[in-house]
């Protein structure tokens, strides 16, 4: 057999997937194309270190396999064709599921994007996928014809087009990997609950840490110019009245973006409301009663905060809308009409009246 | 924008007669919008629509239309700010 697993770069590259020799590769797998790289199934600590770094948006652009046809087990022509994004995330969630399985997973760049996301901007569709089916010589591989599709791939991939460009059909699979073996179980059939989107507890705290990093270094840039802010008086300026209020500017700001970051994706079911900026407002609203009582504010500088609290809070709620599992284009778009320019007009009254405050 | 519009607002249509009933369109709706009923799909609960666009995409006969994109307002905003199509914020992701 042809073996043409990059032993020199001269060679044809049969299988994309070959780089370099990863962690998680377990050997190799003969094709009649050559060997593809097989991959374990079991997730070592590397793997979950790795997995746990990009939720807090450690190198999350950059965190991708090559794109190809690799191993899972020892699987033959007949084994099934399980389809998947390149974002390493994704890729382990799906090699995990596959242990005890024996079968071939072949990987479309999407270039480091969840599938769902990428089946969105249509990297995860059918052009990739045909264009994939066609370099691996998938027909020659596998025997039968059929690719198991994650079902949120469907956004991006066309079963009909993909059965007229590759001859190969396409089978949408469960929402999430972990019922793959159920799934295989039940004869490649997909029960309603299979099927279907939610958005739990635990999977709304998992998109936490990413949002939380990514409007960091806003908070820290709104807390050090209140901070310089706070020494303006009716004399001028004084830098040890500054000083005197580091400690409860900040807390006022950390409240606040803990209750946008944490308090709207913790509490989302029993915020009040269906739309995402009146669920934010509530959340500034406890905010603000916490900031206040905790503060010694007199009412001016007291009300300024709450409306900031409020506007922010708000603002962080519609755009916890890209987080969900659930919201549509239309649905936010009117929301948005006349929510910005709500929040908008709050931060401006909220922030000239705590200006305004300092010379009172 | 008439308040009517409140709960209706998602903007997928299904042409009954071109329907053929494959019931792809309910396989792949991830929030169990359709139901295949005496060969013809319908829509069972428009309101859970979230306009994804995979059951308009994966009809073979053409017989679904909606209006489908990102239901994120940071990635409506980045498009609305640019010019162009809702994307994400992402620098060599998805707005490339």
């Amino acid at each position: 057999m042809k073996n043409c697993c990059c032993k020199s770069a001269a060679e044809p590259a049969c299988c994309g997937a070959w780089q370099e020799l990863k962690a998680w590769h377990d050997g190799v797998c003969d094709t009649p194309l050559g060997s593809v790289p097989r991959v374990r199934t079991q997730l070592t600590w590397r793997d979950r270190l790795g997995g746990c770094l990009v939720r807090w948006n450690f190198r999350r652009m950059d965190y991708a396999v090559s794109p190809g046809l690799y191993a899972v087990g020892r699987p033959t022509s007949e084994s099934n064709v399980f389809v998947s994004a390149n974002y390493k995330l994704s890729f382990d969630v799906l090699r995990a599921a596959l242990n005890g399985i024996n079968g071939w997973i072949l990987v479309l760049d999407t270039k480091g994007i969840n599938v769902w996301c990428a089946a969105g901007k249509g990297t995860f569709g059918t052009a990739e996928l045909v264009r994939r089916v066609l370099e691996t010589g998938l027909d020659k591989v596998v025997s039968h014809r059929a690719l198991i599709v994650p079902q949120l791939g469907a956004t991006g991939v066309a079963a009909h087009e993909v059965f007229c460009l590759s001859g190969f059909k396409v089978i949408y699979g469960p929402v999430r990997a972990a019922d793959i073996p159920e799934f295989l179980a039940a004869g490649l059939r997909a029960t309603p609950a299979m099927r279907r989107v939610d958005f739990p507890l635990w999977d709304r705290l998992k998109v936490v840490p990413v949002e939380a990093m990514l409007w960091l270094k806003p908070a820290l840039a709104i807390m050090f110019l209140l901070f310089i802010l706070a020494g303006l008086n009716r004399h001028g300026y004084d830098p040890a009245l500054a000083l005197g209020q580091w400690f409860r500017l900040g807390l006022a700001v950390f409240v606040t973006y803990l209750a946008g970051i944490l308090f709207v994706p913790l509490l989302l079911p029993w915020l009040p409301g269906r739309s995402f900026a009146i669920k934010g407002a509530m959340a500034g609203l406890g905010a603000s009663v916490l900031i206040w009582c905790s503060g010694g504010y007199f009412w001016i500088e007291g009300m300024a905060i709450t409306l900031l609290s409020v506007a922010i809070c708000s603002f962080l709620g519609l755009n916890f809308t890209g987080c969900t599992t659930y919201t549509s284009p239309s649905g936010v778009r009117r929301e948005m009409k006349w929510a910005l320019p709500l929040q908008i007009a709050g931060t401006i009254a909220g922030g000239l009246l705590w200006l305004g405050a300092r010379f009172v | 924008m008439n308040m009517t519009c409140l709960k209706n607002m998602a903007s997928l249509q299904i042409d009954r007669d071109k329907c053929a009933g494959c019931g792809m369109c309910e396989a792949v709706c991830p929030h169990a919008v359709f139901r295949v009923n005496s060969g013809k799909a319908e829509i069972a609960d428009l309101d859970a629509c979230m306009e994804c666009g995979a059951c308009a995409k994966n009809c073979p006969v053409n017989a679904l239309s909606v209006d489908s994109g990102v239901g994120c307002a940071t990635g409506i905003l980045n498009g609305m700010l640019r010019g162009g199509k809702a994307c994400c914020g992402e620098t060599g992701g998805c707005c490339n």
